[in-house]
Formats: structure tokens, sequence, C-alpha cells
């Protein structure tokens, strides 16, 4: 009988999801036994050849990591969904967009400026910059194209599962690895975790107050915080009550906040929204100016609820800078129109 | 008829990248270029976070090595809030970090370069992997690797909260003290390291150096440029990972820098080329003069064999025999042989495993005190440390509130883009000749950026980012003759 055949991918990623991978130890020679890997650039030497040489569906799974920003990202993408009978968003990134996808807070512009000109160490004062195409000496070399903004897999190819974490705990991998391997197939569109709160599996779970209420939001740094007390009852910005279980609240017990890798649960559409509630219902508060300033200690709204959302968000991208942020030079409004190709 | 030949993408390394090689009529190469394909924009959207955001943000630069953004951007808060960790703090974070190194730089002799040499660098592709090396070296055998692998990587998880993107750094130290109980595993812990950095060091010399012809390919001037070399050191010029003065020696081996890594602006700068994401990095005081090796060119090395040439010893007595034995087989320091780092980052091992014996013996590291509040307005901090793959510099400033509003990266891969650039272009100029150019060369070009151990991700941090290689053969009138990919 010849084994299932499964392909691993990244995208705008970082490679984490490749060591939660390696991560799976010995567990990964059970895999190996189990299915032929056929393509994984960071272990293996086959190339996209060798995936094109395929039949369309010959691949039980492509297990594909990371955002997409790039034309060459599209392409192979969409190349592994006609190969794969499953394809699996892999990750936060590929998910919901993940950390990488905060970049939808900056325009295209204003990052090449910055890299390629303004950082303090470039040496950028002739406007040299990277270009799609690029003539030397010997004839012409080649970059892919950025898309304007950062993209969820699923906003690019059709996705049959999800895999949540940054990156996906390793016994999370392994559960779906051989469910699709037995044929154990979830229903489509499923988030392959737990799907309750993070609070319902945290250690501290009993010492968070039934009528938890917060007078001042601390920063991580300010405090010493107690090692058993629920961080949200010490005034620490813990995103726990909006965010998927099944990462055995390791952030936790390191004494430190959960930030949301995990992502919702799939009660909830925009999980930045949901964060951002589930946090403001704690404000202990009746004044417009109290709540004003409890809500000012919270200093990054966006950094902090949609740290690993963002493109998956309602909101998506920031398209116009607002006052406040003008400093920073973001035209973004005006570079989402294009005809910023330098 | 001229050509060209395209590589894409690279294999074995982190993140995405291609070769694009030009051959002339007589069937040579003209020049190998090797490109980077991506960016990811995190030092532009670094702007408007929180500062003590930034070890957890930054680590997403790279999953392979998250503990050295992690550790370089939790020493840029504490400098940014000056503010002093309690030695307790600084301790845990070495040993941490430590740890790491062993086990980043045992995933790449393993995984990612050493397959090359146990498996043989024109061995069918299919076997040139660590599935390979276990076949060669054994399922027993290959089973400890990965046991030992697991036990660093549950230290690391159970210190610093994750080992992919830990938790645990903050301005002042960190976010929780480690047990006796801890203290003791990590003392197990070291000891299990020290024996598998002296079996992997055989396994090196087993394999590598009694085999003449991998030790022709080591040697051979295809894989060979004399460049400036740059590393961490404590005070008596020793490799630290975690801390310490950054010095430069020249291509003769002798002090050209040491410098605070603070003024890293004063001596470093990054070169931008068209045709790649990727900036080079350069060596202020000497300028930069192009793609070109020797004392008159800026180019210089980080990772392993760089950090060795610009240390007058080791701090450790196992890694000092290594290292001694290192340079006396290799003609003496410093060593120009790029496939030597595949060498040095295995007496770095044992290093790094020895100092995490001698800090777990340290009654002072499972002290409780472990955070100084930070009291004082937030400004600019830098923070360097050594990444496995090479100097790490993060470099913040804030408003008065601790957002960032300037951030500034230097990754390893960066400090070598140049010389991995040229890397490429002369083992394709020594190795690929005539059209028919079969895979196994290919793969022995690809080996002059391998022993890097580059993370093309970390390099592209700056946009959305990850690393193919492509290598396209193409005539005189720019048509493509072959092209060989991996994406």
């Amino acid at each position: 009988m010849t084994k299932p055949k499964v392909a691993f991918y990244w995208c705008a990623s970082c490679g984490g999801c490749e060591e939660a991978v390696v991560d799976l130890n010995e567990v990964v020679l059970d895999v190996v036994e189990a299915v032929d890997i056929v393509f994984w650039p960071v272990a293996l030497d086959f190339k996209v050849s060798d995936v094109e040489a395929l039949a369309d569906g010959e691949l039980a799974a492509a297990f594909i990591n990371g955002a997409i920003r790039t034309s060459e990202q599209r392409e192979v993408v969409e190349l592994l969904r006609r190969k794969a009978g499953a394809v699996v968003a892999f990750g936060a990134c590929a998910w919901l967009g993940g950390i990488p996808g905060l970049a939808n807070l900056s325009s295209r512009e204003s990052i090449l400026e910055f890299v390629y000109q303004g950082s303090p160490s470039t040496q950028g004062g002739d406007g040299v910059r990277p270009q799609e195409e690029t003539e030397v000496p010997e004839g012409r070399l080649r970059l892919p194209h950025f898309d304007e903004t950062v993209r969820t897999l699923d906003q690019v190819i059709e996705v049959d599962y999800y895999l949540p974490g940054c990156p996906p705990p390793s016994n999370l991998i392994a559960q779906a690895v051989m469910a699709l391997v037995e044929g154990r197939l979830p229903e489509k569109g499923s988030v392959l975790a737990p799907d309750v709160a993070l609070c319902a599996e945290c250690p501290r779970a009993e010492t968070k107050p039934q009528d938890l209420t917060v007078e001042r939001f601390h920063r991580p740094y300010e405090i010493v915080a107690d090692p058993d007390t629920c961080l949200l009852a010490q005034g620490l910005v813990c995103l726990g009550p909006a965010t998927r279980s099944g990462c055995g609240a390791v952030c936790i017990a390191a004494n430190m906040p959960c930030t949301g890798c995990m992502g919702p649960t799939s009660r909830v559409i925009d999980h930045g929204a949901k964060a951002l509630s589930a946090i403001a219902s704690l404000m202990q508060a009746r004044e417009q100016d109290e709540i004003a300033a409890i809500a000012g200690q919270i200093v990054d709204p966006v950094g902090t609820f949609y740290r690993y959302s963002l493109p998956a968000s309602l909101l998506h991208r920031r398209v116009a800078a607002n006052g406040a942020r003008s400093a920073a030079g973001e035209p973004v409004g005006a570079a989402s129109s294009g005809g910023d190709r330098s | 008829m001229s050509s060209e030949i395209l590589i894409d993408p690279i294999t074995r390394l982190e993140g995405h990248g291609r070769i694009h090689i030009f051959m002339n009529d007589e069937g040579s190469v003209d020049h190998a270029y090797l490109q980077i394909p991506e960016l990811r924009g995190f030092e532009k959207f670094a702007q408007g976070r929180r500062a003590e955001d930034m070890p957890q943000i930054t680590s997403r630069i790279c999953g392979v090595c998250p503990m050295a953004h992690h550790m370089a951007g939790t020493k840029a808060l504490d400098d940014l809030y000056h503010v002093d960790p309690p030695p307790a703090a600084k301790k845990v974070r070495e040993i941490v970090y430590d740890t790491f190194m062993v086990e980043d730089h045992a995933l790449h002799f393993f995984f990612l370069g050493g397959p090359d040499f146990v498996v043989g660098p024109t061995a069918p592709k299919a076997e040139r992997n660590i599935l390979g090396v276990i076949g060669k070296v054994g399922l027993e055998i290959g089973k400890e690797v990965i046991g030992v692998r697991k036990e660093l990587r549950d230290l690391m998880t159970e210190a610093a909260g994750k080992a992919i993107h830990p938790v645990f750094g903050l301005p002042g130290g960190i976010s929780k003290p480690i047990s006796p109980e801890l203290r003791d595993r990590f003392v197990a812990g070291a000891a299990h390291a020290v024996e598998f950095g002296k079996f992997s060091l055989q396994v090196f010399r087993d394999v590598v150096l009694s085999n003449a012809e991998y030790v022709d390919l080591v040697t051979s001037e295809a894989y060979t440029h004399r460049t400036y070399y740059m590393g961490l050191m404590d005070e008596r010029n020793r490799p630290n990972f975690y801390d310490g003065r950054l010095r430069v020696v020249d291509p003769q081996g002798q002090e050209f820098l040491s410098f605070d890594p603070k003024e890293y602006l004063d001596h470093v700068a990054e070169h931008v080329e068209p045709w790649s994401y990727i900036k080079f990095a350069y060596l202020k005081d000497v300028g930069w003069n192009g793609f070109t090796d020797g004392p008159d060119s800026g180019v210089f090395a980080v990772a392993p064999l760089a950090r060795l040439n610009a240390a007058d010893a080791m701090s450790t007595p196992i890694a000092q025999e290594a290292y001694e034995e290192l340079f006396s087989t290799l003609g003496g320091r410093p060593v120009h042989y790029t496939l030597a780092t595949h060498w040095a980052r295995l007496v770095e091992l044992v290093n790094a495993a020895e100092r995490m014996g001698e800090l777990a013996a340290d009654p002072e590291i499972v002290s409780p005190e472990v955070r100084t509040i930070p009291t004082e307005t937030p400004t600019e901090g830098i923070g360097v440390v050594e990444a496995p793959r090479g100097t790490l510099i993060h470099h913040y400033e804030t408003d008065e509130r601790g957002l960032i509003t300037r951030a500034n990266l230097i990754v390893a891969t960066q400090n070598n883009a140049a010389r991995i650039a040229l890397s490429v272009d002369k083992a394709a100029k020594a190795l690929v000749h005539g059209p028919d150019v079969d895979e196994g060369l290919l793969n022995e070009v690809e080996m002059a950026f391998r022993a890097y151990d580059p993370c093309f991700g970390c390099a592209t941090h700056s946009l959305p980012g990850e690393m193919p290689l492509i290598v396209e053969i193409r005539d005189l009138r720019g048509e493509l003759v072959r092209e060989i990919r991996r994406d």
C-alpha cells in the first residue's frame, strides 16, 4: 500500500511552524512512517517542479504556514491547492495573518522608504531600491511582486482546516496529521483545537473573581506579578477570556499574560473586537472621563488586541493615518491606490 | 552559447532565496547572483507598538532563532529604560541562551548543513536530509540526537515560557526565577549537551576530516574568501554569545576594531542593490568597495568561524582544545575556508554546553531576585547578542510613554550577506561548466551559502519575507535555456 503524500510549505512566516514540526521529536519518525513528505523546503531538497509533476489531488494534504504577501507565494499556494485533497492553514499567520499581518498598519511605500532610505544604518542617499527587474551586465534579474497588503491563506485559496497557534502546539499538530492520515476528517472549516476559552484551562482559573473589575491596567514591566493569581485580577491585560485554549497556558506558566496567538473560538468573527470588549467590560468606571482614563492605560490597542489577527479582522488594514500617528509619516491612504511601484 | 541557470528555491536553510547563474559562450560562469525575493516590514510596523512587546514581536522575525531576537530585544529594553537587571536574571538569561545555542547548532549540523557531508554532497536529493543522516548513522543514534534536542527544548520552554517565541524577557529582568528543581535539570542537560558536543565533533572527524575528498573540498579555493571577521567577546577576547564588546579582526587576523555595541552605527552600514531585497552590511571604517574580498573591502563575516577567527581563545576547556585542533589542522588563525564554519559551529556547541554547566553550578542562579522595576523615562536602547548565525543588533527609540518611534534591526545574515553573495558566485565559477549541469553540482553551489546557516527570513524582516532559490541558465539573447527551481 502506498503511503499518503503530504507537503509542507511556508509563505510570509518565520520558520517557527517548521520548528514546531521538528519539535514533534520522536513522533516525527512515526509521521514519516505513516506518510511520504514530498515537499518541505526547510528540510528536504525537493523543488516546485517536483510538485508540478504530481497529479491533481495526489497529495493527501498540504500544510501551509505563513500569510500571503507576494506573487510567488500566491503561485505556489494555488499550485498546492490543485495538488492537494485537503489544505490546512497551519498556524496563526496562515489562519489570521499573524504578527507579519501588522504590516497592514503601514503602506508598502512607507516600508520600502524606511528600509532602503530612512533606516539610520542604510546608506541610501542615491535612492537605490530593489526592483522587480534589474539589468545587470550579464543579463536581467527579477524579483517577485509585493502585494499592497498581507492576506490570510483563505483570502487567496480555499482552505479545509485550520491549526491555530504561534506556533501550533506539538500535540495538536500530531493529532491533526494522524487524523488526516487515518481519514478521520472533521467537518470542513474546522479549527483543529479545543473550542473553549483559555480561562477554562488556566491553572489560575480559581483565583479569577466571579465579578472581576479592573481600576488600573499595568504594563508587564511595572509590577512583579504574583505567580499563582489570575493575571487579569492583577491588572495585566491577559487575553485568556477571548482566546481559544489548547496551548497548555504556557505563557501564563511563565508568569506572562496571554497575547492571543491561538485566535478566537468558533463563536467569534473578529478576535480583536472580542478581546477588546472582554477587557473593556472589566473596567471599573461609570463616568466618561473615568472610562477614558482607564482605557488610556492601554496605550496600543491595535497591537494589543489585533496582534495576530489584523488581516482576518473586519478592519483588515489601516487606510488613513489619524492625527496622532501622522508624525510617523504614514501616507497609507494615498499608497493604497497603487502607482507607488518604484 | 551563453545561457542561464536558475536554482529556485534553495533549500535546507531558513527562509527563501534563489540563485541566478549567467553562463558565457565558452560555457563557464560569468556571474552567479544569490537573490532574496522577500521582505516583511517589521521595523515599520514596530512603530507605535509598546517597547516591552518588542522581544515577543521581533521573535516572529525568525522562528528558528526566536531566542536570539527575544534576547537582543530584551537587552535593548534594559538600555532603553536605563535599568540593570539583578545578577540572577542575567545568569538565567545567559543559561537559557546557551541552551538555545547548543540546540540550534545541533539542528544545523544534523538537519540542514550536515547532510551534505554525512550523506554526501552529490547523493540523491531524496536522501540528502535528516532522514538520510539517520539512515547513515543508525536509528539509535538518530533517536539520541532527537532526545538531546528535546531535553534542551523542554528546558527552554520551562524557563522562557515557549521555546518557539519565548515570553520571559522584561526590561530589568525576567518574568520568573528558576526553581532548584529546574536548576538540577539544567545541570543534567548541560552534562548531556557536553557529551553530545563531543560526539558531534567526533562525527565531524570521522566523516569529514578522515575523508581526503571532503578535506580537499573544504580547503579548496572555490570556498575561500579573505575578509574581515566580527564577533562579541568577553573581557579576555573569548566569544560570549550573550554579552561583551564587538571585536573585528582583519584578513591577517590582527585586531582591527574593538567597540561597545552601542557604537554600532559608527562602524556598520548597509548597502542597497536593486536586484535583491536583502541589504548588505559592511564595515564603515573600510567602506563599500563592491563584492570583493581582501583588506580594502569592507565585506566582513559573522557566525561561528568568524567568531573563532576574531577570538584569542575559548572560555571553556573542551572547546579550547577543539579550537586549537581546528586552527592547527587548517593552518592557523584566521581560517578563510567557508566550509570550515561547520566545524567551528561544533566547537561553539561544546563551548555553549560547557558554559551551561558553569552557570547551572552557580548558586546565585536560583535567586528569586530577578526583577528591577524601571523608574526612568525611556528614550533610546541598543541590544546586541550573537545569534547562532552571527551578530544581531536591535536598536529602539521611543516616546516618553515607551511607544516605539523608530526601530532599526541589523541581523546576522545581513552582516554575512555580501560574503555569502561572493561565496555563491565563486563556487559557481569554480564548479559549473557547460550547459549540462547536474543537480549534485548545483547542490555544491548551494553548500557555499549553507555553511553560513543563513536565515533569509531574518534578513528580510524589513519586508514580507521568505527565501526560495532559483538557478536560471540563459543564452546570449537572454533566452531561458534551463531553470532549476526550489520554491
